[in-house]
């Protein structure tokens, strides 16, 4: 579990985040939504310590990453995953060696061992056949689906994913939200998406953070935003006519 | 400068693995040095014949000897044109490489992944770069002395002015110091940290897009070429005079 607590955040006297305070749950996806420009992205970065906040404090599992030392934190870091929005892997290595990457940097296993390990990451993404291809070798999506087995080598207990969806056809989004939603709860891990995609909203928001302008205006479900009366949310989320309409079926058949 | 200094001391530090550094240090030199090669010879043989022919066509006293062409020749290759002229030239090459291939890593975002893995980016991609380079540098100075100097004898072999190969021998071997060989290596070392550390820091604290990281490559082999100038007249200055 990471519990955010009065998070502020401001870059050359423009506050960013405002006073953000919520919980992502163990074993659920948690999913910050919001506009471009929201904070989201600020968020997720003050989380992963990539940045820090002005004030707040970030618990990992009671841990408070903001007082914690350089040592300490390589330490929680070596308890992250990460899938990152363009994922960030390693140009100069092929897909077996980017997932391998972390594993040779920290595993004491042999290197028998740690190939298993990486070539079972793969087969649980469904990439074993794409072992010896470098990333500009592979579509958008096996791009992906190669960083989640990256992400997930180490077996963290907390995984991060920045706009898993860009870039992606709506079907290839759909496999790798699956995929995440998946991951998270045969692993039991604590995992944080950022997202601005709604059919991720609607797929698999099981604890949704609404940002809008550096705020927390809105947390629930994704059965919650439905029946939301959040004005922001609602221009947010219901902003396409395809959203609207589903909306309106939604709220008759309560009502009927 | 204070991020320099910041960066070197985070590169320069005990590497988490050494099977990785290594492995890495193999990749760099071959990367970096191996594949310089071919442009330091043909360089390296062409300004060698050049050097011989000007020379040859400019000393037309009867009263300095033939021999000064050979002698000449090899002083200018052996003090300056191996070592600060050939780096030059290199920190064209392997400066922008660095900095481009780091500034591309930052840019979409391999370096910030290294990081959330709890990996000392700066470490694991800069220092086999510097100790690579440092390792390797010499190696290529000492291919350019003797393929510029084969150069110049190749031109007192074919060209038709006063110079004759066997005046041009004499005067390669005339009055020979050893130790400008070690003076141009002990120079190529420090130029090899000065390439492989300021491109490394223009990559990495690059931001924006493709557009910077090509104003990063520019701005890494312009600043490292100024600091080989004011090197070599720092260390000539310490080292001959």
């Amino acid at each position: 579990m990471i519990e955010v607590k009065h998070i502020t955040k401001s870059f050359e006297g423009r506050t960013v985040l405002h006073d953000i305070s919520t919980v992502f749950e163990t074993g659920k996806t948690n999913l910050i939504i919001g506009r471009s420009g929201s904070g989201k992205t600020v968020l997720i970065k003050n989380i992963i310590g990539l940045m820090k906040p002005d004030s707040g404090e970030i618990l990992y599992d009671g841990r408070d990453l903001t007082s914690m030392g350089k040592n300490e934190l390589n330490q929680l870091r070596k308890e992250m995953g990460m899938l990152f929005q363009g994922s960030a892997l390693f140009d100069s290595m092929t897909v077996l060696e980017n997932v391998m990457f972390p594993l040779n940097m920290f595993s004491k296993d042999s290197y028998k061992e740690r190939e298993k390990r990486a070539m079972f990451c793969l087969e649980r993404v469904n990439l074993s056949d794409a072992e010896h291809l470098y990333p500009s070798e592979i579509s958008g999506g096996m791009m992906k689906r190669a960083a989640i087995a990256r992400a997930i080598a180490l077996n963290p207990k907390y995984l991060f994913c920045d706009e898993p969806n860009s870039g992606l056809d709506p079907k290839t989004s759909l496999l790798i939200d699956d995929l995440i939603h998946d991951i998270t709860s045969e692993y039991k891990m604590t995992t944080v998406i950022n997202t601005h995609d709604m059919n991720s909203v609607m797929n698999i928001g099981e604890n949704i953070i609404f940002i809008k302008e550096g705020v927390k205006e809105w947390q629930g479900t994704k059965d919650e935003v439905i029946t939301s009366n959040n004005k922001a949310l609602n221009d947010f989320i219901f902003a396409s006519d395809l959203f609207r309409k589903v909306k309106e079926v939604e709220v008759q058949q309560e009502e009927g | 400068m204070g991020e320099y200094v910041m960066l070197m001391g985070k590169s320069l530090s005990i590497p988490n693995r050494w099977n990785m550094f290594f492995k890495q240090l193999i990749k760099e030199i071959y990367k970096l040095g191996v594949d310089s090669l071919w442009i330091v010879v043909i360089i390296s043989v062409f300004i060698g014949t050049v050097i011989a022919i000007q020379i040859s066509l400019n000393i037309s006293s009867p009263l300095i000897p033939k021999f000064t062409i050979g002698y000449t020749t090899r002083e200018i290759i052996l003090l300056e044109f191996s070592s600060s002229i050939m780096c030059l030239i290199l920190a064209g090459k392997v400066g922008s490489n660095i900095a481009s291939e780091i500034g591309t890593m930052r840019v979409t975002e391999q370096i910030d992944a290294m990081e959330i893995m709890g990996v000392n980016s700066a470490n694991f991609l800069i220092m086999p770069k510097i100790a690579g380079l440092m390792i390797f540098i010499p190696v290529l100075v000492i291919f350019s002395m003797f393929t510029g100097i084969l150069g110049g004898i190749a031109a007192s072999h074919s060209t038709g002015t006063d110079m004759t190969p066997a005046s041009f021998e004499y005067g390669l071997q005339f009055y020979f110091n050893e130790f400008y060989i070690w003076y141009s290596i002990i120079k190529s070392v420090v130029y090899a940290f000065i390439i492989a550390s300021i491109a490394s820091y223009f990559g990495y604290y690059v931001k924006g897009g493709a557009l910077e990281v090509g104003k990063a490559s520019t701005n890494a082999v312009v600043m490292s070429s100024i600091m080989i100038l004011l090197a070599d007249v720092i260390m000539t200055h310490l080292m001959l005079t």
